[in-house]
């Protein structure tokens, strides 16, 4: 975790430094690429996991189940958070 | 949405591929998840330098306010609600079950070990490690729907959404769909909501199972 964090900085080290580079503006295409191939990767190791794969029907949906509320749940609480100490003052500040 | 299809399709196909080739031709390496991680590595180089060479840095990071707290609490106090009420359609599992599960955010692979560990004591071996399983597919689902839905969460949820959906995860794997989709000027809020969430998974897991 920390690496991966380290590794960011020193990307952020380097950008600063090579501002000026032109090429450096499509780093935003690559990311995507990169993205792209990142979830090939975790697909596989998925697909590849039989324990996921034999249990996928009976614990899959309770684990869906799971998921979904988790997920829900934080976004309904980031949508409060956002709405209620954040919104109104971002409209003022614009401009 | 055509950019989320596209990394479904990318999901999937490697899913097949996985399941497919599993033990036979498909090379130990891109299995074990190995190479997986200096991916994220090349990922997140580039995420640094898309930041450093953006000419707003500093204004960014004068933006971060004690406020911002308020979405870590979030999502914890989200998670956590919800993942209490799921206890009520799933019969098989008490409040602290699912309250273990949920407080995972997002972190499969510690999470699934400690409540498989934890669990064995209070729940038995077999069911101890049903939990267990549950953990890691919820927690892997949710990471793909935080990877998958950014930009719809971001859409119907507020700004903020991504971010707390994607929980413990959001100073690294899902950092940089998050910065693509909530803009550069969250990218701070993102490492530092991950790295508290993170931290507070093996609090959250351990004190639901003693329960």
């Amino acid at each position: 975790m920390f690496t991966v964090i380290g590794i960011m900085f020193i990307g952020l080290g380097l950008g600063l430094l090579l501002k000026r580079i032109q090429w450096l503006r499509h780093v935003s295409k690559t990311i995507s690429y990169t993205i792209y191939l990142l979830l090939f990767l975790l697909g596989i190791s998925v697909g590849a996991n039989k324990e996921i794969v034999n249990n996928l029907g009976t614990l899959g949906w309770q684990a869906f189940i799971l998921a979904f509320a988790g997920a829900i749940g934080s976004a309904l609480a980031a949508l409060i958070v956002y709405k209620c100490f954040f919104e109104s003052k971002e409209v003022n500040n614009e401009r | 949405m055509k950019g989320s299809l596209i990394v479904v399709g990318f999901f999937a196909l490697g899913c097949i591929l996985g399941w497919a080739g599993e033990g036979q031709w498909l090379p130990q390496f891109l299995v074990s998840g190995s190479v997986t991680t200096y991916v994220l590595y090349l990922l997140m180089l580039q995420v640094g330098i898309s930041i450093g060479s953006d000419k707003k840095l500093f204004e960014i990071l004068c933006s971060i306010r004690p406020k911002l707290l308020l979405v870590p609490l979030a999502t914890i106090v989200g998670t956590l609600t919800f993942s209490a009420l799921v206890s009520l359609v799933l019969a098989k599992w008490s409040v602290f079950d699912c309250l273990a599960v949920g407080s995972g955010f997002a972190y499969y692979s510690l999470s699934s070990i400690l409540i498989t560990e934890l669990k064995e004591a209070s729940l038995g071996v077999q069911l101890a490690a049903e939990l267990g399983t549950i953990a890691l597919m919820a927690n892997i689902m949710r990471e793909v729907m935080a990877l998958l839905f950014a930009p719809l969460f971001y859409k119907y949820f507020g700004k903020f959404a991504p971010i707390s959906v994607g929980g413990a995860t959001t100073m690294d794997t899902t950092l940089p769909i998050i910065t693509k989709c909530c803009g550069k000027e969250l990218v701070f809020v993102s490492i530092f909501h991950g790295v508290l969430v993170d931290f507070t998974v093996p609090l959250f897991v351990s004190f639901f199972c003693s329960l």
